[in-house]
């Protein structure tokens, strides 16, 4: 597909709104009488409640209602967990009623975390809700603390469900173990690390909100939520929550302010504005704050790995195994369990064609907040351990990092290639994007570059990034065989209007991707109309027909090749009409930049605008032919789709004061066809500093007793402007067979091999010092202590 | 207490609580919403408006604060600044919930410190306005955009 719209770097259709401030968030909505919520959190992160005491809050100016979970008990179920990791040990049975842990909406006779919502005020004002909350008495026995998967899997830890026995969530395992041992045992060289991939806060700017709206009349119920499933949530909440009508349930999931991954998960607030607005007559309304959403949303990372890689003495890799410890928090959010497991483990081998390989991940329950999804999750720490040791194992045998890469690639030739993991790739040319990577870095010459910063006092150092991330979730059948509950096809409808208008509806959810550019400029072209006149409508399940919502990088190689078949459809149905109308077949019909004419007659011009009219009155159609321009299709990829590339990270570190700064970021990225390049470039900006965030300042750091210490931003560091220089993008472009557009997915993958990259070039800039590994975050203290031999590092 | 002040050149006399902050009168009491509140803490900028013409964090600014100033926020503006023109060329809003506090700022800085600002000028004066969609890269050549010099333009 190509045109003069699609692929080019097109404006977004959404910005001048945006940059206006005119936009809608879910905190700006205003309803008429509308009531406001207040969520008060344990202040413990292990307690039994033995007594809440609601009866001062009550007598609180303003205060309309104190809601507690023993209200709730016969009211609703507990939020299900619905990616499960399939074939594996553990307790789930295979229904979410059942989930052992799963979160009450709220809590009932125990907490299991530090803001775990005990009970729900609300008033007249969100000041006098906020106000009633101190005044919730609530009578706690605190039990003792694990907030470690380690320590919550060894023996004698403090047991949070008294279903999980253990703490044991899911021991999850894939690859061939007894092969890889082999291999390890009969290596000539094996080196091993042991690497912490730190708990972090997505913090999208936006915190969470919602709005609940009741309809005693209809008994409809409205959800405006921060959301990026609205569709998905619809269901979920409907008929697993609420236990309601799903035709009486409307989602509605305005502007959005950033997700990344943390808006596509259930929480208590969603299923409360609900209750809470049919109790009391009136709309509610919740808005989190800051400090709310450091314990109310999923949080991210959070393994402890052991890396063992064996390999030849002259560069070949013969094996890689790798055990992690993932840390679910105290209860299995919507989808963390697969999150932590499939998504991490099946991804270990990275860009390489290793002969063995396995995983073992152990997912445990602990007294920290629920663990999700964040940019990149799995891929990013499943790459962050693989080029950390591949770099280890090159300095090992005396070898150059990238000439190891380049010696162990899966080769060009060799797609569709089975990872022996679970992945199939689907294309790519990764010498290719590794070549190019060294190339624009100038990789070869560095030497001379450090030798000039040495001599300013700064220790320069090179490291490379090299990644696959699956991404397109993704083929329905493959999902539910990875233990995903639910269908994970997209749709897609198309009108094109009597008057030429089209209006695209789609299933997928923007949190900031431009949607509603780059689907229109899939229409554009096919049907030569202008940009200005196809509207996107989207994340509004009244609107929207089915689908699934924004994430794993799917919305645009999922949902896009939905709307390009239904665009398809609509061309094929005006060809039938024009064939008819011109009396030729429909093999002489040519459509052209927006016109129909019989082949070799260019006189007997008709508009699709003419078209579309002609469609709309439905005069002498041709035998079968319905009227009107209205194609719905589902698509459910065949399989996932595995963008890949390369990143080279330069930092130079001061050798006085340990400060670290990134001074050159090369990064070259293969999502297959580009839509918008102009979106796309800011979805790796933005991936890019995302990742710098992780490896260089920031970090969920919990005391032993369970409190959150980092729980503003005062105290959890997000990356600034001054943090990074202009990143040097490139591209390869290897289109997927997978869809019609050829597209992979894009919006997160680049933020999945920066750990590494930066990791790498702080290891090569002191690996003098003996230093073979630094935890992240890498802070200038650390690096500091380790140029004053303060600490040896790993 | 009672205070006037002007509002996008409205004059408000407005009866406040001496604890009512700027941004939630703007937000709750004149429906202004384009302000926004990503932080309870004073650090990550999507509240900026401006006060007197320069960018102040309205959840760091009593209403009481504000007798006899001149406010002004996002909405103020018809037509969109040569600054939110090039924000839209170089794509610098995703989510946008961040945006307008930018803009606020960014004018500010464009009309009182620097209009042809070095590449660090911008950097440094971002360092209030926090942002996790974009990096921050398109926001600064959007301000180089604007400025047209070139100066420490990106390569």
């Amino acid at each position: 597909m190509n045109g003069q719209s699609f692929g080019s770097a097109m404006t977004a259709k959404e910005d001048p709104a945006l940059v206006r401030g005119a936009a809608q968030y879910v905190a700006d909505v205003s309803l008429p009488h509308m009531a406001h919520m207040a969520l008060l959190g344990s202040p413990h992160a292990h307690a039994i409640v033995k007594d809440v005491d609601t009866s001062a809050a009550e007598a609180m100016p303003g205060v309309l209602k104190v809601l507690t979970g023993a209200e709730l008990a016969d009211q609703m179920m507990p939020l299900p967990c619905i990616w499960i990791p399939g074939g594996v040990e553990s307790h789930f049975p295979p229904h979410p009623y059942g989930v052992p842990g799963a979160r009450p909406v709220l809590a009932t006779d125990r907490v299991r975390h530090v803001g775990d919502p005990v009970a729900a005020v609300v008033a007249e004002t969100r000041r006098q809700a906020h106000a009633a909350l101190a005044a919730v008495k609530v009578d706690y026995q605190p039990l003792p603390v694990v907030t470690t998967a380690k320590e919550a899997l060894a023996e004698g830890a403090p047991r949070l469900h008294d279903a999980v026995p253990d703490n044991l969530n899911a021991y999850w395992t894939c690859g061939d173990r007894e092969a890889t041992d082999a291999a390890i045992a009969s290596a000539d060289v094996v080196v091993e690390l042991d690497l912490v991939n730190q708990r972090t806060i997505n913090s999208p700017m936006e915190p969470r909100a919602a709005v609940g709206a009741y309809d005693q009349t209809t008994g409809e119920y409205t959800l405006w939520t921060t959301s990026q499933s609205p569709h998905n949530h619809r269901f979920l909440l409907a008929g697993l929550v609420l236990g309601i009508p799903f035709t009486k349930l409307r989602v509605i999931s305005p502007t959005i302010g950033g997700s990344f991954g943390t808006k596509g998960y259930l929480y208590p607030d969603m299923p409360l504005v609900l209750y809470l607005a049919r109790e009391l007559g009136r709309p509610v309304k919740w808005v989190d704050t800051r400090a709310g959403l450091m314990t109310s949303t999923v949080q991210g990372r959070d393994q402890v790995q052991h890396v063992t890689l064996a390999g030849t003495r002259d560069g070949r890799i013969t094996a890689l195994r790798a055990t992690s410890y993932a840390n679910l928090g105290g209860y299995p959010s919507t989808i963390g369990p697969g999150v932590a497991t499939a998504l991490m483990g099946r991804s270990i081998t990275g860009m390489y064609a290793i002969p063995a390989a396995f995983c073992e991940v152990y997912a445990a329950f602990t007294n920290t907040v629920p663990l999700g999804a964040q940019r990149g999750s799995g891929r990013a720490e499943a790459m962050f351990a693989l080029e950390r040791i591949v770099d280890t194992y090159a300095r090992r045998i005396g070898r150059d990092p990238a000439d190891v890469r380049r010696q162990n690639l899966v080769p060009a030739d060799a797609f569709p290639y089975d990872n022996g993991l679970g992945w199939t790739y689907d294309s790519g040319d990764y010498r290719a994007a590794l070549d190019l990577a060294l190339d624009k870095a100038g990789y070869p010459s560095v030497d001379a570059e450090k030798a000039a910063a040495r001599a300013r006092g700064k220790r320069l150092g090179v490291g490379i990034g090299a990644y696959v991330a699956i991404c397109g979730v993704g083929p329905s059948t493959r999902m539910s065989q990875e233990g995903m509950l639910g269908g994970t096809w997209e749709s897609a409808n198309v009108r094109m209007h009597p008057t030429g208008d089209v209006t695209v509806t789609i299933g997928s959810a923007s949190t900031g991707q431009s949607h509603e550019t780059t689907f229109a400029q899939i229409v554009v072209d096919e049907l030569g109309v202008d940009a200005g006149a196809v509207e996107v409508l989207h994340s509004d399940t009244l609107k929207a027909p089915y689908g699934q919502g924004t994430y794993g990088s799917r919305s645009f190689s999922v949902g896009g090749p939905a709307v390009h078949q239904a665009v398809l459809k609509i061309k094929d149905k005006i060809v039938t009409m024009a064939a008819h109308m011109f009396g030729v077949a429909k093999s002489d019909v040519v459509f052209d930049a927006g016109k129909v004419y019989p082949r070799g007659d260019g006189d007997n011009v008709k508009s699709v605008q003419d078209m579309a009219m002609a469609l709309w009155y439905g005069w002498n159609l041709p035998p079968g032919l319905e009227p009107a321009l209205d194609e719905t299709v589902h698509f459910d990829p065949p399989d996932f789709n595995y963008p890949f590339g390369a990143h080279v990270a330069f930092v130079e570190i001061d050798e006085e004061t340990g400060e670290l700064d990134v001074v050159r970021y090369v990064a070259v990225n293969d999502s297959g066809t580009i839509g918008n390049p102009l979106v796309v470039d800011g979805q790796i900006e933005g991936s890019i500093l995302h990742g710098l965030g992780q490896v260089l300042m920031e970090a969920a750091v919990y005391d032993d007793q369970g409190h959150l210490t980092s729980s503003n931003l005062l105290t959890y560091a997000l990356p600034k402007a001054t943090d990074a220089p202009f990143f040097e993008l490139f591209r390869t472009v290897t289109p997927t067979p997978h869809n019609s557009l050829g597209a992979k997915g894009a919006g997160e993958i680049a933020t999945v091999p920066v750990a590494a990259a930066v990791a790498n070039a702080v290891c090569d800039a002191v690996a003098d010092l003996g230093v073979r590994h630094v935890d992240m975050p890498i802070t200038a203290e650390k690096l500091w202590r380790i140029l004053n031999r303060e600490e040896a590092g790993a | 207490m009672e205070i006037s002040h002007t509002v996008n050149g409205e004059p408000h006399t407005t009866e406040v609580d001496g604890g009512a902050l700027l941004v939630d009168h703007l937000r709750d009491d004149l429906g202004l919403t384009g302000a926004k509140v990503g932080c309870d803490t004073g650090q990550c900028g999507a509240c900026v408006v401006r006060m007197n013409g320069r960018s102040v964090k309205s959840c760091l600014v009593l209403v009481a604060q504000t007798d006899g100033a001149e406010i002004e926020t996002i909405e103020a503006g018809t037509e969109l600044s040569p600054l939110q023109e090039a924000m839209v060329a170089e794509h610098a809003t995703q989510c946008g919930f961040c945006t307008p506090g930018m803009v606020m700022a960014l004018a500010d800085l464009l009309e009182h410190e620097d209009d042809d600002p070095s590449e660090q000028q911008i950097r440094a004066w971002l360092t209030g306005n926090l942002c996790r969609c974009t990096g921050y890269h398109s926001v600064v050549r959007s301000v180089q955009r604007t400025a047209g010099s070139g100066k420490g333009a990106a390569t």
